[in-house]
């Protein structure tokens, strides 16, 4: 973002000298406007009809054309959600699955990316060539096989084979941290030394608090996916009242095929913690994908 | 083999920090992928006595025209949704690139959807993509465009689903963005001098500068098209008349609906050759068509 703005402004400051010049950045700014403002309510517009239907009444959304601006607001819908199913149960079990999904894939991650990042043994390239590769089997060819081990373990109907292998790092956030760890000089980590920390104490105390921007960029990755998880849950939760909200809805338009107000309040209510989330920290979602793109 | 002690001590504590991960590679990865592939020569529902077919599962593979439609789906999506998603996602961090006012807007207007994803997107979309009363019909009446079936019509559903991705082409976007801003402005002032014009810019500098970021988008945007399963699921069930009938709904089915275990494996693992296979194709182009010396 800082880099953006940066050759932003030193574009425009060299542009403003000959006039021919000048006419061509203002053709140019119209240009960009033309594309960017009818673009922009193109990507808004999904939003904006699932706010409007959200808040219709019931009369109001089979009519033709289309009457955005409902003849009373029925905040009410939302409310509806709640009664018509357990949402406020659905929404805690996202809650706890996200929570600990995000708490699960920052301890694994870190530790193996650190290793990664740090140490010189035997093997690691090749090590870390084989983890990278893992992002290449898909989830289809694995899951059969696990599972069968997750309902010999008797996890069946838990959040445990959705969470327990996030303990186990991840290789896309693996790569992430490592390449942000190697960033970071190594004067500190060899002055902890002299002074007798191990590299467990190292990794706790210097690595992490230094790399706060990077995990903030991880968690926010996780966050967006366990809050969305819905192959894992549908397949691994029976009962309802351990439903996540992606799987409470989908059971949900099953029932409520028609009700078109109720589906687009509960799809609000799903999707405004996402949105949330990314508004208060867009820098590091947008660092994520530097840090994956640029430098992979 | 060591140089020293210390050596060894450093080698030691750098497996232990990675051990929790090669845990996890053999238990939740390698171990299943290697049952998977036992799997595919056996005949099996779970439950009853497992039975070895040996090859018989991919020679019925090769006569099922279920499992032929969903590899097309798949492969149509794919190519179109990639080819889509580079073009618009490189179109856009283009045009976002320029030093304009209001630009931090419309970036988070542009990005915001790529970090929604889902059921409740899936959802959304149905409604938006409604024949009689969603907005899309609405607004594209407007521009004198009759009606459209969108998921229901076996023509459009497909379609339907690769414009709902495109929705989230904003990540594409970011990527592409950051891969722009490094080029060095140097490169384009030199070439202004040299009289090259706009066009000529773009193909002698952007976009070669840009490849190994574009064979990025590439890889990561294949290995998830291949797998998209949510989508379909909520929408369309791999309807109308199969028209949406996605890989992994293939898979879903033959899985937990039909319980044929041995059959589905095989499945999979083809999914895995090919998504291995391709991967390294377009790997190898990009050994030989990457620029990499002046990033």
């Amino acid at each position: 973002m800082a880099t953006a703005t940066a050759s932003a402004t030193s574009k425009s400051k060299s542009g403003g000298f000959w006039s021919r010049r000048k006419r061509l950045h203002l053709q140019n700014h119209l240009v960009t406007y033309l594309i960017l403002i009818p673009g922009a309510l193109l990507f808004l517009y999904p939003l904006l009809w699932m706010l409007s239907t959200s808040v219709k009444p019931k009369d109001q959304i089979f009519t033709y054309p289309i009457e955005w601006i409902p003849h009373t607001w029925m905040w009410s819908n939302y409310g509806e959600v709640f009664n018509q199913v357990p949402f406020l149960t659905y929404t805690i079990n996202t809650a706890v699955i996200t929570v600990i999904g995000v708490v699960g894939t920052l301890v694994g991650s870190s530790l193996a990316a650190y290793g990664f990042a740090r140490f010189r043994f035997p093997g690691k390239d090749a090590l870390f060539l084989l983890m990278l590769s893992t992002m290449m089997v898909p989830i289809w060819v694995t899951l059969i096989p696990s599972f069968l081990m997750f309902r010999w373990f008797g996890w069946l109907n838990s959040y445990l084979p959705i969470l327990v292998p996030a303990f186990f790092a991840q290789p896309f956030y693996t790569f992430l941290l490592r390449q942000f760890f190697m960033t970071v000089p190594q004067d500190l980590e060899d002055a902890a030394r002299i002074d007798g920390a191990n590299r467990l104490q190292i990794f706790l105390n210097i690595m992490l608090p230094l790399s706060r921007p990077a995990l903030a960029t991880v968690a926010i990755f996780a966050f967006f996916f366990y809050w969305n998880e819905f192959l894992l849950p549908l397949i691994y939760i029976q009962d309802q009242s351990k439903f996540p909200i992606s799987v409470g809805i989908s059971a949900f338009i099953s029932e409520y095929r028609s009700d078109f107000a109720l589906m687009m309040a509960a799809s609000g209510m799903a999707l405004a913690p996402p949105m949330i989330v990314f508004f208060l920290a867009q820098r590091y979602f947008i660092q994520g994908f530097v840090l994956s793109g640029v430098k992979g | 083999m060591f140089r020293s002690d210390l050596l060894r001590r450093e080698a030691i504590q750098g497996y232990l920090f990675i051990l929790p991960w090669f845990i996890g590679f053999l238990v939740f990865t390698a171990g299943p992928l290697t049952a998977a592939l036992g799997f595919s020569f056996t005949d099996w529902n779970g439950v009853s006595a497992i039975e070895f077919i040996g090859l018989e599962n991919y020679i019925q593979l090769s006569r099922d025209s279920r499992f032929w439609q969903s590899l097309k789906v798949t492969l149509v999506f794919t190519f179109f949704y990639l080819i889509l998603n580079l073009i618009i996602g490189f179109a856009l961090a283009i045009v976002m690139n320029q030093p304009v006012r209001g630009m931090r807007l419309f970036r988070t207007i542009y990005y915001l959807p790529a970090v929604l994803s889902g059921v409740a997107v899936a959802v959304l979309w149905s409604f938006l993509f409604h024949r009689e009363f969603g907005s899309l019909n609405w607004l594209l009446g407007f521009f004198g465009i009759k009606r459209i079936g969108w998921i229901v019509s076996e023509s459009w559903a497909l379609p339907s689903i690769i414009i709902m991705e495109l929705w989230r082409v904003g990540s594409t976007i970011i990527i592409f963005l950051a891969g722009l801003q490094g080029i060095p402005p140097e490169l384009y002032e030199a070439a202004e001098v040299d009289g090259a014009n706009r066009r000529w810019r773009l193909w002698s500098i952007t976009i070669p500068l840009m490849s190994p970021t574009i064979f990025f988008v590439l890889i990561v945007g294949f290995i998830n098209a291949m797998q998209v399963f949510t989508q379909a699921y909520i929408m369309t069930r791999g309807g109308p008349n199969y028209a949406t009938y996605f890989y992994s709904i293939n898979l879903y089915q033959t899985t937990f609906r039909e319980l044929r275990l041995g059959y589905a494996s095989a499945q999979a693992g083809v999914l895995f050759v090919i998504i291995f296979f391709v991967t390294l194709c377009i790997l190898w182009v990009s050994r030989y068509r990457v620029n990499y010396e002046l990033v």
